[in-house]
């Protein structure tokens, strides 16, 4: 059955922590930290960007398990921040895996879900004997306009899956999708940051779509929250993510290993994939994992995943590359006049 | 940098692939058609190398040209490949005060520079000390 055969994530070094943001503008620390729980954000190095974050991060997939990259037949990357307007990211990250050129690309881009949207494109593949490897990648260096509440999230990294059909480490039984046309977000052409419908946002987007999901999934497969081990939502902030489990009636504890907002960010289309990447880091055989992004637009992906044995295998690497965890440790902070110059945020002559 | 001389280098920036002679299995980057020990009796293949290695000699770039100016300070280095040749490239350090002579480092993929605001994007391998990621 078609599933997981490997996945790495890659997070950048530097920090700046909300305190610091809040600094700036005039606003209280405390009542952001509070609102958002979230306390640090990632962001790029000078050198870094998109497509290097999603190299990254398939390199570290490939470390975990020996796979011929000639029979990755397709690469998918999602995000909102490809570093050109026309010329694929995923050429690039195919060419830095050694899987060119007998594959087919392109990058998507559904605001924050563009990766689960690849993750389903390459398990159509998979499924439909096209190819024997499907590559999918959602990476951002997030953009938040200076002073928006954006801002106070929006944050880089990534994670990449390589979905196939032999011997995965984890099994995707289903996968549904809950779309509408809801503009709670968007970024028009030419337009360097996003802008959003402020806390509307939340119950007509992220609400409605992660719930609709959700439970299209419950009734497709009779399943309910207690079947799972543990559960992965995209988290625009902590707060999000905590309130739509708990309405759906999952545990804190089943969203933890996942939860990695608090000292990341949002990785917009990453988010919920590093969630995931961080879920698989502890996950045992048999471990069942329910995933829901989402993306403004607005639509939510869900997916119903067992791990199998195939996680221990002594041919299945695990710790050949980095956890979540260990991305996240030993960050370097920064102040905010050095995050404006990594961001590109000071116009230059 | 023409786009040309960028892209037909492609497989080099970003996979450090080299060449190897089949007969004396010396490791050449950048790629050698042809092998200079063995010459006509040798014959040179595709090789790609891992990117580990150790710094044989640095330099502290402070003052760059235009293209790399918004990088400076950086560390510009003469790594020596565990394969064998000798490459030069940047080693990207929190601090450049930390770069020793003697230091491991691993390849990572970095953009290296741009044509501008619209021209094309140059990527390719950098260097990171090559240390354990924290226990966590």
């Amino acid at each position: 059955m078609t599933g997981i055969i490997t996945y790495g994530a890659y997070i950048p070094r530097y920090r700046i922590k909300l305190e610091e943001i809040a600094r700036v503008w005039g606003d209280n620390a405390q009542d952001i930290t509070g609102g958002l729980g979230v306390r640090e954000k990632s962001l790029p190095d000078l050198d870094e960007d998109t497509a290097t974050i999603a190299v990254e991060a398939a390199r570290f997939a490939l470390a975990r398990r020996e796979i011929d990259p000639s029979k990755i037949g397709a690469v998918y990357v999602g995000s909102e921040s490809h570093p050109y307007a026309v010329k694929p990211t995923a050429c690039t990250v195919g060419e830095a895996i050694g899987a060119t050129p007998v594959m087919t690309a392109a990058d998507y881009e559904f605001a924050c879900k563009a990766g689960t949207a690849g993750i389903q494109a390459c398990m159509g593949l998979v499924g439909a004997g096209m190819v024997p490897y499907g590559l999918a990648i959602g990476a951002d260096v997030a953009q938040g306009a200076p002073s928006d509440a954006l801002e106070y999230t929006a944050a880089a990294g990534g994670a990449a899956f390589l979905i196939g059909a032999d011997d995965p480490i984890a099994t995707i039984h289903r996968t549904v999708s809950f779309t509408t046309d809801t503009p709670d977000f968007w970024r028009r052409e030419g337009q360097n940051y996003p802008r959003h419908g402020g806390r509307f946002t939340g119950d007509p987007g992220y609400f409605k779509h992660v719930q609709g999901a959700a439970k299209l999934m419950f009734e497709q497969t009779g399943k309910s929250p207690k079947d799972y081990d543990y559960a992965v939502f995209h988290q625009p902030n902590a707060k999000f993510p905590q309130r739509v489990a708990q309405m759906l009636g999952f545990t804190p504890e089943q969203i933890r290993p996942g939860l990695v907002v608090p000292t990341l960010g949002n990785t917009y289309s990453g988010a919920s994939m590093v969630g995931l990447a961080a879920t698989l880091d502890s996950a045992k055989p048999g471990d069942r994992v329910f995933v829901t992004s989402f993306g403004s637009g607005a639509g939510s992906d869900s997916f119903d995943i067992e791990v199998t044995d195939a996680i221990e295998a002594e041919w299945f690497r695990r710790s050949a590359a980095p956890t979540v965890r260990q991305l996240l440790a030993n960050p370097i902070y920064v102040d905010y006049a050095v995050y404006a110059r990594h961001k590109g945020k000071i116009v230059m002559q | 940098m023409s786009v040309p001389r960028f892209w037909r280098k492609i497989p080099q920036r970003y996979n450090l692939e080299g060449t190897q002679c089949t007969s004396c299995n010396r490791t050449f980057y950048p790629p050698r058609s042809f092998c200079p020990d063995c010459r006509r009796a040798g014959e040179t293949v595709p090789f790609r190398f891992q990117g580990k290695g150790e710094i044989v000699t640095f330099t502290v770039i402070r003052s760059a040209s235009d293209a790399f100016a918004q990088q400076t300070p950086f560390v510009l280095a003469i790594i020596r490949l565990d394969e064998g040749p000798r490459v030069t490239g940047q080693v990207v350090l929190e601090n450049v005060a930390e770069a020793r002579i003697g230091m491991r480092v691993r390849p990572v993929f970095r953009r290296i520079g741009a044509e501008g605001e619209s021209g094309v994007i140059y990527y390719g391998t950098k260097f990171v000390p090559d240390v354990p990621y924290p226990d966590t």
